[in-house]
């Protein structure tokens, strides 16, 4: 459980709750194509619709990932991103924004070589809410999670199709904000998951948990994230919107007068999607 | 360094070798690795695996190999006296057998028909496809797209044993990217597929299981001297990628205070050049594939490309045990360059009739330095770990020689 003040992301689904509605969570990566366009892109997210931000950190190496999000870290580091700018990006985005969660989601070697306090203490004060970190299971919670539980940081554990019930209350045990359910056994943005087999498995960790529940990796419609929002708090939707970036690009990979408002349409449509579901 | 009154106790239970090591995997991974150590701890304790696995080691891999004195070798090089154990003498021809032997049969004990692998030069690729041909199981090979091209005598091996290879074009599209490719298909395939690491790598319980795998050729090794010379060799010499030669030549002499041990890093076109592939020597600890250990990196913790002219030590990282054993002192870790590992190819050639595997000449490179500072009643061994077939193309077009001339 956590022990540290409330951050935007509780307040945020205690107010979704009162709606009466599941949320949209959005991610992209930061940096992708480019610093400029993908902070015009983080502040346009919530105007459009987005309830929760998960900004991805670039990583050369992200064995998690499919190859729309892998494209886009590449895009980004290409472009110079680095885990200091993408801080610096969220504090950027906080000087307008101070009621929208943001969620840095990546893995663990950028934050460790840049010093786990340090990064803590800079995320922290950037107004970062929460930590993803895909590649720090329970097993290894001394390294960043306790740490940013003891600094006031959410940290967000993934929960899988193989995460079994002897097994959840260890991956529960120290998660704080929300969980973000892993709808397949796979990387992100690959196979459909299955509605109601989501909405079982939610139901299988709520039983362990008063924690929201948030689904991710795979959707990509609206029609998905309204059936799959259905059965959660939240719907977590990434690789189909990287994948607008990539395809708003020109023939030399940079951004053109499409880009920002592609991700803008697509994220307005599933927020109309998700909010049609009413509680 | 005050030593320690044992190296051979790691790891610890949650597999940490001192910082490094441990198990830095997805969640969905997670309940597998478990499951894993878990089946190879009830193996390890069941002599019936340790019987089956004897017969194959010796009637169908051919052990144990001979540890033989290279006699011209040393002769030319005017100190120590040499020795080779002829790892390259194995079945598929490299110590990489050992290792998928021990882990196709724990997949058996685990029911898992599917099996997938990554590989860099090719030969834990051949190994494990040769192993999956011999009990029928379906095999997938992740190899990197660069590798696919300088290694295509391995490609068409593995493709004859009915293994599929799939050429991996992201990143720098070499060893590290096949692995993030095998993880990727893990973690998509988590209920029929057994992933067989090549080297002692990744999360644990890899490094452990493969260093025990790979620790016949210590023990062997051991064994043979004492038959051959009635005492311990004084030094121990052997390249390092991710490091299963080394740490199966070395574990089972960690704790004799009276042997220097020496590991060979790839130093590619030089260490001052960033193309190379010594983790140690160039890189410091960090996060990749499962575990803690020295990587190849920039300042922000991206991973940088590894250079090699052998694509078996093309890797940005390092065993986490080779890691350790660096900073507890025990391991000496030495770096050869691209142009060095050539000249020593040749030269074991020459002098032997033995074409050694690039990675190995790294090794056998290392050996032409050290040996004649020791003197000649000193016994010194270098793990010949792989043959050089595969590589005689690529050698044949660096030197320039047509093979048809």
């Amino acid at each position: 459980m956590t022990t540290h003040a409330p951050t935007r992301i509780s307040t945020r689904f205690a107010a979704l709750k009162e709606e009466g509605r599941p949320g949209l969570v959005t991610f992209v990566t930061a940096g992708d194509p480019d610093g400029e366009t993908s902070l015009a892109i983080l502040k346009a997210l919530p105007g459009a619709g987005a309830d929760v931000i998960e900004l991805g950190v670039p990583f050369t190496d992200p064995m998690a990932d499919g190859p729309a999000i892998q494209a886009a870290g590449l895009r980004a580091l290409k472009g110079g991103q680095t885990l200091a700018k993408t801080i610096a990006m969220v504090s950027t985005f906080r000087e307008e924004d101070t009621a929208t969660p943001v969620v840095l989601m990546g893995y663990f070697n950028p934050i460790y070589i840049y010093g786990v306090e340090r990064f803590l203490a800079d995320a922290k004060a950037a107004g970062v809410d929460g930590l993803i970190v895909v590649d720090l299971p329970p097993e290894e919670d001394d390294e960043l999670c306790l740490p940013a539980l003891a600094a006031g940081l959410d940290f967000i554990r993934l929960a899988t199709p193989t995460t079994d019930d002897k097994r959840l209350p260890a991956v529960l045990a120290h998660t704080a904000g929300f969980v973000y359910y892993v709808s397949i056994t796979g990387i992100t943005g690959a196979a459909t998951p299955d509605a109601d087999l989501v909405a079982a498995a939610v139901a299988r960790i709520k039983a362990h948990t008063e924690l929201p529940v948030a689904v991710g990796f795979g959707v990509r419609t609206p029609e998905q994230a309204k059936a799959i929002a259905a059965g959660a708090d939240a719907v977590v939707v990434g690789s189909a919107l990287v994948e607008v970036v990539r395809r708003t690009l020109d023939q030399n990979g940079n951004a053109t007068a499409n880009t920002l408002p592609g991700v803008e349409a697509l994220v307005s449509e599933l927020a109309e999607a998700v909010r049609t579901i009413k509680r | 360094m005050t030593a320690l009154n044992s190296y051979r106790t790691g790891p610890d239970f949650r597999g940490h070798f001192g910082i490094h090591g441990g198990r830095f995997v997805a969640e969905t991974l997670m309940p597998l690795i478990l499951e894993l150590e878990q089946a190879y701890e009830a193996a390890k304790a069941d002599p019936a695996y340790h019987a089956e696995m004897a017969g194959y080691l010796t009637h169908y891999v051919g052990r144990p190999s001979p540890l033989y004195f290279a006699e011209r070798l040393t002769d030319h090089l005017g100190g120590a006296k040499i020795y080779l154990k002829r790892e390259e003498l194995n079945h598929t021809g490299s110590h990489k057998v050992n290792n998928v032997l021990g882990q196709i049969l724990l997949a058996r004990r685990m029911g898992k028909g599917r099996v997938i692998a990554e590989t860099g030069a090719g030969q834990h690729g051949v190994a494990t496809a040769t192993m999956c041909a011999r009990f029928g199981l379906k095999c997938v090979v992740y190899m990197g797209a660069v590798d696919v091209e300088r290694q295509a005598p391995n490609v068409f091996r593995m493709k004859m044993l009915g293994a599929e290879v799939v050429p991996v074009q992201s990143g720098s599209r070499t060893l590290k990217d096949a692995m993030n490719e095998a993880l990727r298909d893990w973690v998509t395939n988590v209920h029929d597929t057994f992933y067989c690491i090549g080297t002692v790598a990744g999360p644990h319980p890899y490094p452990a299981m493969v260093r025990d795998f790979q620790s016949i050729i210590g023990r062997e090794t051991r064994e043979q001297m004492q038959e051959m010379e009635g005492r311990l060799p004084d030094s121990l010499v052997a390249c390092v990628g991710g490091g299963s030669n080394a740490m199966g030549l070395f574990h089972p002499f960690l704790d004799d205070s009276t042997v220097e041990i020496y590991g060979v890093e790839a130093a590619g076109r030089g260490l001052d050049t960033h193309e190379h592939a010594a983790s140690i020597a160039g890189g410091r600890p960090g996060v990749l594939h499962g575990n803690r250990t020295y990587l190849l990196m920039d300042d922000d913790g991206q991973i940088t490309e590894a250079h090699s002219i052998s694509a078996g030590l093309d890797y940005p990282g390092i065993g986490p045990e080779h890691s350790w054993l660096n900073d507890v002192g025990r391991v000496t870790y030495l770096s050869c360059t691209d142009r060095e590992a050539l000249d020593a190819f040749q030269l074991l050639t020459r002098l032997e009739g033995i074409i050694p595997a690039l990675e190995s000449a790294h090794a056998i490179a290392k050996v032409v330095e050290l040996a004649p500072k020791r003197p000649k009643d000193h016994l010194m061994v270098v793990n010949l770990s792989g043959r050089g077939d595969k590589d005689v193309p690529q050698v044949a077009e660096i030197l320039g020689t047509s093979l048809g001339a």
